[in-house]
């Protein structure tokens, strides 16, 4: 795993300028993110009427995630829609009034706000259209496997391949490992609700997620294998 | 020949095996994603910028969600500006 990129291992840019050694990104925020920052972090009236339009721009990223995923959604009932934006909104609030301090300035102050905003849609909402499911987490669950390669020569390739990786998934992971892997990367269980039913966090499931991958790759590679080819297929 | 379902197989290796290179945890990338999308939209080079995030966003499908949605919402205008008040006005 990589460190957090810190001052000296990465430059200290913003997307418009390169500062001057030492400076730090909040000594050059644009005019609105000071704004926002001063009457964020003021009192009275101005703090009363920022954070209700910190709310509207929270709730207009909401519903703009809430929209994006309409086509997914045939369980909400159409009120439903703008309740879990409007909870989306409320959570973001609460979360951003708490981690104001940590806002270090890398980008605009609405732009980190709004990233908490959508999360709790999209959050809410996977968790939403898995509720009252079983979570498909059968580690023998797997799909059919015959093989469709181009040519015999990568038809055996992939075949072996194949072969291989499931012989590593079952004998040479944990069952913890195995539960997971299967779920994220072959049943589509999105990884914050296998979080939530398992009790823990996204990142503590991703960590088991790249642990179990990263000894999948070391049982393909003392075998022999060349997995390179899957590699490229991973460009987004 | 399917090739369809030869291309299906190969995402399912590639998903099973994740990305090779180093990468960045969730948290590291929910911290980073306000400024990685920026350099996105800025025509920068994000992924020199901020070092294990492309390999983060291919391998974890959560997180890459949550960037093309925050890339999406301010890339399309929608996010806006804040409505002004009588109290910022002053």
């Amino acid at each position: 795993m990589l460190r957090p990129p810190t001052a000296g291992t990465v430059p200290r840019v913003t997307s418009e300028r390169v500062l001057p050694h030492g400076a730090s990104p909040r000594d050059t925020l644009d005019a609105d993110s000071r704004r926002w920052l001063r009457e964020l972090t003021g009192a009275g009236h101005q703090y009363e009427d920022a954070v209700g339009r910190l709310h509207e721009l929270l709730l207009r990223a909401a519903r703009f995630e809430v929209s994006r995923r309409r086509q997914t959604l045939a369980y909400l009932r159409g009120g439903d829609h703008d309740d879990l934006a409007q909870q989306a909104a409320d959570d973001a609030l609460v979360a951003v009034l708490a981690k104001l301090a940590q806002f270090r300035g890398d980008s605009r102050f609405t732009t980190w706000a709004y990233k908490f905003a959508l999360y709790e849609a999209a959050t809410k909402l996977r968790r939403r259209a898995w509720q009252d499911r079983e979570l498909p987490v059968d580690p023998d669950a797997w799909p059919d496997f015959a093989s469709h390669a181009q040519s015999p020569h990568e038809q055996l390739a992939e075949s072996e391949l194949l072969s291989a990786l499931r012989t590593a998934i079952a004998e040479r992971l944990s069952a913890h490992q195995r539960e997971v892997l299967v779920a994220i990367t072959i049943n589509g269980v999105p990884i914050d609700v296998l979080a939530e039913r398992l009790n823990t966090t996204r990142g503590a499931l991703y960590k088991t997620l790249h642990d179990a991958r990263k000894k999948l790759r070391s049982e393909l590679a003392a075998d022999g294998f060349d997995i390179a080819h899957s590699d490229r297929e991973q460009s987004p | 020949m399917n090739t369809e379902r030869a291309a299906e197989h190969l995402r399912l290796i590639a998903a099973l095996l994740g990305p090779a290179e180093p990468e960045l945890t969730c948290e590291q990338c929910f911290e980073q994603l306000d400024r990685y999308v920026e350099f996105e939209l800025a025509g920068a080079d994000a992924d020199r910028a901020v070092p294990g995030m492309q390999a983060h966003l291919t391998g974890c499908p959560a997180c890459r969600d949550d960037h093309n949605s925050l890339h999406e919402f301010v890339a399309s205008g929608t996010a806006g500006e804040p409505p002004a008040s009588a109290a910022s006005q002053a």
